[in-house]
């Protein structure tokens, strides 16, 4: 055990892992039944705002992640929310501080919030973590390996954190707290983890570049090519799996991996599997169970033959 | 000054030489090429000043000023130069091989970026610097 305690949090799935990450949902939660963390999903949760609401007013997005973050905090009586999806992660933080900075959030989100009838958050009555926050400070390295049934026997894996888990910089105060803390310029939490569930990870140069997501409809060529470059520097690293940690990066590698093939006759062969998977596979969880066959990103083949099920 | 089309040519074919330290010059140069063009697609006249020791981010920092800066090109901008610094050190190091690889990586990512901003006028500018594509049509 390390010294922060998430056993029991609020969950906040997010929009993204009912759809598309429904993979990510599932291992997530099976993961906790196997380490004994409870997760209490958030009530009549809303979207955080994503990048839709962001950009039309900054405003609207700091309210509705603060009325998650209030329901967690007031009418749940928890102390930290775990958000999976890096998109959701990000706003509850980007909330967070611009509640703590800003006079004009503060009053946008007092008049809404009394207007729907629940009472405002303010700025410090919760703690917002990722799951690798969750099972990092929990559990740590020593736990896992010590739940560790069924290694991952040296699979070498690129550890893909996208970019808006680490930036910008002034929402995670936590961060670059040194030892034990997670860094915004080499984060390693997924690293620290999945080399304590017996991978190799190999040295990726591309872990927090920009994956094209917000601009895939926008511009999927420049989203494939994007996509396409991580995927290539992830197998001149001699990765056989990239882990992800968000929904939406992993469904952007997933599809443009075959959008690239199509369209500019790249072919790459790595597989793309959720961090949580990988740790529900060591943990000796079933594949099914944690939800590899409905990745689209077919990588039980490669799974089968180091020996998991 | 290549275009960013010429950029993204000479990676797509670029092969390391003989002298590491030499490449990794000519990469860094390919980087800083990439963000010559994007000031100058927004009217200004690229910078010759150094920031945090390197022209690169001396060149991305007059392009996102006034910006509130996510930054995602930033730090790809230091992974390049960091990589750089690695190569660079010890051109003859057992791992510089390696280092070249992802640093010609980082530089293609760059150039992807920055000429995907400059293909749709404003792509990316709300992601490194959080400004609304919408504002373009107000």
């Amino acid at each position: 055990m390390t010294n922060k305690n998430y056993e029991t949090v609020a969950y906040y799935p997010g929009c993204a892992l009912e759809g598309s990450g429904q993979p990510y949902n599932r291992s997530t939660k099976e993961v906790g039944k196997a380490l004994g963390l409870k997760l209490e999903e958030v009530k009549n949760w809303n979207c955080c705002g994503a990048m839709e609401v962001k950009n039309i007013d900054p405003e609207i997005q700091t309210y509705l992640s603060s009325r998650v973050m209030s329901i967690a905090a007031h009418e749940m009586g928890h102390k930290a929310v775990m958000a999976p999806c890096n998109g959701c992660y990000h706003n509850l933080k980007k909330a967070e501080y611009d509640l703590s900075h800003k006079e004009n959030s503060r009053a946008v989100t007092k008049r809404l919030s009394e207007k729907a009838g629940h009472q405002t958050y303010e700025a410090g009555q919760i703690e917002t973590i990722h799951a690798l926050d969750w099972i990092k400070d929990t559990i740590g390295e020593d736990g896992l390996k010590a739940r560790v049934k069924n290694n991952l026997k040296g699979l070498k894996v690129a550890n893909y954190y996208g970019c808006m888990y680490t930036r910008p910089r002034n929402i995670f105060p936590e961060k670059d707290q040194g030892p034990g803390s997670e860094s915004t310029s080499n984060p390693h939490f997924m690293d620290d983890l999945l080399a304590a569930s017996g991978a190799h990870n190999v040295d990726f140069a591309l872990k927090t570049a920009c994956c094209g997501g917000a601009h895939t409809l926008s511009d999927s060529d420049t989203s494939t090519l994007l996509v396409s470059n991580i995927l290539q520097a992830a197998e001149e690293a001699g990765a056989e799996v990239i882990a992800t940690e968000c929904p939406t990066c992993h469904s952007g590698l997933e599809m443009h991996q075959i959008r690239a093939e199509k369209k500019f006759g790249t072919k790459s062969n790595v597989k793309i599997v959720y961090f949580t998977q990988l740790i529900g596979l060591a943990l000796g969880l079933s594949g099914r169970k944690v939800g590899i066959h409905e990745n689209i990103s077919n990588s039980t083949t490669l799974l089968r033959s180091k020996g998991f099920k | 000054m290549k275009t960013i089309s010429q950029i993204d040519e000479a990676l797509a074919t670029w092969k390391a030489p003989a002298d590491l330290g030499q490449g990794a010059e000519e990469l860094l140069s390919f980087a800083e090429q990439v963000l010559e063009n994007w000031l100058i697609a927004k009217g200004k006249k690229p910078t010759l000043i150094k920031s945090e020791g390197f022209r690169l981010l001396g060149l991305h920092r007059q392009g996102a000023k006034g910006d509130p800066s996510f930054n995602a090109c930033r730090e790809t901008c230091r992974e390049a130069i960091y990589n750089y610094n690695l190569i660079c050190e010890n051109p003859r190091a057992e791992n510089a091989a390696t280092n070249i690889v992802k640093l010609r990586r980082i530089v293609q990512h760059i150039a992807l970026f920055i000429g995907g901003k400059m293909q749709v006028t404003g792509l990316g500018e709300f992601c490194c610097a959080s400004k609304p594509i919408r504002l373009l049509e107000v």
